[in-house]
């Protein structure tokens, strides 16, 4: 993050290149809301990396007129982790999918995320692989039909927010690719230091299309999300209904939105965030800043450390090599 | 000196053999400290002045069951009045501290040779766990052999006695004793051992007493006891060697060192990423240590990780640096390949060791040649370098560092098992000696009207190095297929044959500006010439010795850069008659050489996890000329 503003228009920040996704892809909406957000941030371009993998979100960078990198798949993070090692100045965001970061790339998002790197995680949600062409990926859900399932998917989906809190995420949030709040969540997630994460819904037009109008269909929107706001109620259905804890059960539940026992939402609060995060279809999808408990970053800590470590010690070449036991050879070499 | 740059003359070479070597090879159980007493006599033998070479042999289970022939851990010195180039074929002595270190060392002692046993460790239990039937230090079996032994294990316990220690402790004494008795036999001074003992027990005294005392008994032992002939003290006078200041190094040590030289003549900071191997780990505990040199050390998740985030530093204006053994680059090389399409620079070292697969973890082998020079999907070339001993490791270092930024792009450095664990006598370089190839980071504005070229080419084809930061030159790099110049997606026939052209011309432009392959030993249009790479460098230089010796028309030529090769290559390997090539593999560099300059290469191969034996390089000279 920067401390000095910089003054840019959305403008400034979409590259020359033609943008090359499918007509109708929700990857349009994220871009537009990114490029949108960034002259809020204040931040310069030539500070700014977009780090992606593999994926067709991970052609991202390619349309920042930012520093951009398109790495290998599921890899992103651990690029993202040597750039900003070696310069902390920048600000790194690492665009990627839910085939990317969740599958070949698992290991490295459970890295980044408990290390703590400060970065923005932004990862597009469409439970589906569509680069290579429309098969089930580990967020599709179970009997997804798909060209390597064509009887439907037998295996379980991951739970990405789920994922990055049991990783150690210090930020989770959740976003939906064409809705007008995007701009918030980024802005949140970049004031975050340290990795955010942000799990985007994003729709397929091609491959897996409407998997998420069960709550983003405008006629369901008010019934089927809660935006949760830091410091206020759990509120949702135009205010009607709340969400309030079980004591018994120790789950959530739906209360009528003038029942005393309605949660305020506090991010801080790992265990309501978990409960959040896991609510059934017949609850309301959670959206917005779900976590939010800030902690010394990885690389202020490397740093810190590399300095630390440094102080009071001279990096003199020549000592370093003459170090250890020696001794001297003084005689003239023996004659040949 | 058994340095790189010490390289015989022919006058020295057809001279008769070292006049005093001697090699000591320390056996025991895994737990016995026979690592640090070999440590400790090297450096001993390096203050006495005598060249030396070493060669670690540890099992790769950290505590193998006590007293089992798997759990054995040895250590070899090699060290005389002359030039030591191996840690020598065949013992002069072995001292053996259990019946399994006996049972595992004894048959590569040479005819006559000394053992030196501890009979205290001989019980019924040992010998049934050694696989003896009888005792072999009472049935005549070691007749071949000169054998004295004594109980070790209890002069110990009553060197010991006074510092009141349990007995478990004070048995650990045990190698210090030892170490004191090789110290007599070679006569030498026990002062600075004795200064590392309290150093190293600074916080506890009493084991420092008594382990002193235990290393002062043994020394006493041999000059009191009377043991007879074979059991006599000698001294090896300090070998010729280039005035200066020495010290030992481990080629991990020296290789940490290079890497901190060529960073700093390169001007710019290091980013080392790495993942914990056998037997690579100990450059990152190396590196790890000297912050102050602008180093970020990094543990990464996996191997993938440790090099994806060396090539992120790199791209952000570090030298990104990854170290690994040949499972660990396996899994680097779709990164690798992520570093040759961007073109970036990016050191990859390869500690190599016995495979495939886990194979041989803590055993040396050279076997990753192909991975290194073919083992990629596409065309992808990079340069590769070799390192053929721990003091070489130093140089090769530097020149893997001062290629990667010249001309932007991956460097494969390898090394070995061996060279990373043996220790040698080094001259300390002269830091000022080395010309310094600063890296100028690009950051000059497009003319008006134009866009940012990072690919842009210099004259030996060399891209833009342009760190993220800097204004106006904002640009997208990936490893999609570009358009020549500007970088953006290209994939049309034109520009993927233009740029692969480009990645592999600029790969063979490093020939320009390495040295002509010299002719280290012998005569150039000999008879044979004996061609090897890496740590095969000490048996072949001694065995190429020996045959000029002989009056054989020998020469020896040991090639540092491997990929590309240095440009005389061709017209060098063609002058000689017959070329023969020694490997620790199946006869991998033998196929690169034949595959570039249509040479009858034959190949003389060893797989068994040790190095070449001078003799074994002799016979195969003696078999390729004839005689």
């Amino acid at each position: 993050m920067n401390e000095m503003t910089t003054v840019t228009t959305a403008k400034d920040w979409a590259s020359d290149q033609e943008v090359r996704w499918c007509p109708g892809c929700g990857d349009y909406a994220v871009l537009k809301a990114v490029q949108r957000t960034m002259p809020d941030l204040g931040v310069a371009r030539e500070k700014t990396v977009f780090v992606s993998g593999i994926g067709c979100s991970s052609r991202f960078p390619y349309y920042m007129a930012s520093y951009g990198f398109h790495t290998i798949h599921g890899r992103a993070p651990a690029f993202a982790t040597g750039i900003k090692l070696a310069n902390p100045e920048l600000d790194v965001w690492i665009i990627t999918g839910d085939g990317d970061a969740l599958s070949i790339g698992g290991n490295h998002t459970m890295h980044v995320l408990r290390r703590n790197l400060d970065c923005q995680i932004l990862l597009f949600n469409n439970e589906i692989y569509g680069l290579t062409k429309g098969q089930y990926s580990p967020t599709s859900r179970v009997g997804t039909r798909s060209p390597s399932t064509p009887f439907g998917s037998v295996d379980r989906p991951v739970t990405p927010c789920m994922f990055a809190l049991g990783s150690g995420a210090r930020f989770v949030a959740r976003g939906i690719d064409v809705h007008k709040n995007l701009p918030d969540v980024l802005k949140a997630a970049h004031a975050h230091r340290g990795a955010s994460f942000v799990e985007i819904y994003q729709n397929c037009v091609v491959y897996n299309d409407d998997v998420f109008a069960s709550f983003t269909e405008r006629e369901v929107a008010q019934e089927k999300q809660l935006w949760l706001k830091a410091g206020e109620k759990m509120l949702f259905a135009n205010g009607t209904k709340g969400l309030a804890l079980d004591a018994e059960r120790l789950a959530l539940k739906v209360v009528g939105a003038d029942d005393p026992a309605v949660i305020v939402h506090d991010p801080k609060n790992k265990g309501i965030a978990a409960m959040l995060i896991a609510m059934p279809d017949s609850f309301p999808m959670a959206l917005g800043v779900i976590y939010e408990s800030p902690a010394p970053t990885f690389d202020s800590a490397v740093l810190e450390q590399n300095a630390a470590a440094a102080s009071g010690k001279t990096a003199d070449l020549q000592k370093l090599v003459s170090k250890g036991q020696t001794w001297m050879v003084e005689k003239e070499p023996h004659k040949l | 000196m058994a340095t790189a740059t010490h390289l015989l003359t022919e006058k020295e070479a057809t001279a008769h053999p070292p006049a005093e070597a001697v090699v000591v090879r320390f056996a025991g159980d895994s737990g016995d400290g026979m690592q640090l007493t070999g440590g400790q006599f090297t450096l001993s033998t390096a203050l006495a002045g005598n060249d030396l070479a070493t060669f670690p042999d540890f099992p790769a289970e950290i505590r193998a069951p006590q007293g089992t022939t798997f759990g054995v851990s040895a250590f070899q010195i090699n060290f005389g009045s002359a030039a030591i180039d191996t840690a020598g074929d065949a013992p002069d002595v072995l001292i053996a501290m259990n019946p399994a270190a006996l049972k595992v060392n004894v048959d590569s002692l040479r005819e006559g040779g000394l053992i030196i046993a501890d009979e205290g460790e001989f019980t019924a239990r040992n010998l049934a766990k050694a696989g003896y039937e009888q005792n072999p230090l009472e049935d005549g079996s070691l007749a071949k052999w000169q054998l004295v032994h004594f109980n070790i294990s209890q002069l110990t316990l009553d060197a010991v006695k006074p510092f009141g220690l349990g007995n478990k402790e004070a048995l650990r004494c045990k190698n210090m004793w030892t170490l004191g008795l090789a110290l007599w036999m070679f006569d030498r001074d026990r002062q600075p051992i004795v200064d590392w003992l309290n150093q190293k027990f600074a916080k506890a005294p009493e084991l420092a007493e008594a382990n002193v005392a235990a290393l002062n008994a043994g020394h006493a032992y041999g000059e009191t006891v009377e043991m007879g002939a074979p059991f006599k003290q000698h001294h090896i006078a300090p070998a010729p060697a280039e005035p200066g200041l020495y010290r030992t190094v481990t080629g991990a040590e020296a290789l940490a060192l290079g890497l901190v030289a060529g960073c700093q003549l390169a001007g710019i900071g290091m980013f080392f990423g790495s993942y914990p191997i056998t037997p690579a780990s100990p450059l990152l505990h190396h590196l790890a240590r000297l912050k102050e040199f602008g180093i970020t050390t990094f543990q990464a998740e996996d191997e993938i990780a440790a090099i994806c985030a060396a090539i992120g530093a790199s791209y952000a204006g570090q030298l990104g640096i990854t170290s690994s053994s040949g499972p660990g680059i396996a899994l680097k090389t779709e990164a690798l390949g992520l570093a040759i399409m961007t073109e970036l620079p990016l050191i990859v070292v390869n500690s190599q060791r016995g495979g495939p697969s886990t194979g041989l973890p803590t055993k040396t082998e050279q076997s990753d040649l192909y991975q290194a020079v073919y083992g990629r999907n596409a065309d992808s070339p990079l340069p590769v370098v070799a390192a053929r001993s721990p003091a070489d490791a130093f140089e090769c270092a530097i020149e893997a560092c001062r290629i990667a930024t010249r001309y932007m792009t991956p460097v494969m450095l390898l090394t070995d098992g061996y060279i990373a664990n043996a220790a040698e006598p080094w001259k300390v370089p002269d830091m000022s000696e080395y010309a310094p190839f600063p890296v100028a980071f690009f950051d000059k504005q497009p003319a008006e009207g134009e866009g940012v070229m990072p690919y842009a080419r210099n004259d030996e084809l060399a891209r833009p190095w342009i760190k993220p930061g800097t204004p106006g030159l904002e640009h997208r790099i990936g490893g999609i297929e570009k358009q020549p110049g500007t970088g953006n997606i290209d994939y049309s026939p034109g520009a993927h044959q233009k740029m692969t052209e480009t990645r592999h011309q600029k790969v063979a432009n490093v020939a320009d500006s390495i040295p002509d392959q010299d002719v280290c030993l012998g005569r150039e249009g000999a008879e044979l010439v004996v061609v090897g790479w890496g740590s095969t460098f000490g048996p072949i230089h001694q065995a190429v010795r020996r045959a000029l010796a002989k009056g054989q028309d020998v020469a020896h030529v040991h090639v540092r850069h491997i990929w590309p090769m240095p440009k005389n290559m061709s017209v060098l390997l063609k002058g000689f008659k017959h070329i023969l090539v020694p490997e620790m593999n199946m006869g991998q560099f033998k196929t690169v050489l034949r595959d570039q300059y249509l040479v009858d290469a034959k190949p003389l191969t060893k797989v068994s996890g040790h190095p070449f034996r001078i003799a074994e390089i002799e016979a195969a000279i003696d078999a390729a000329l004839g005689a």
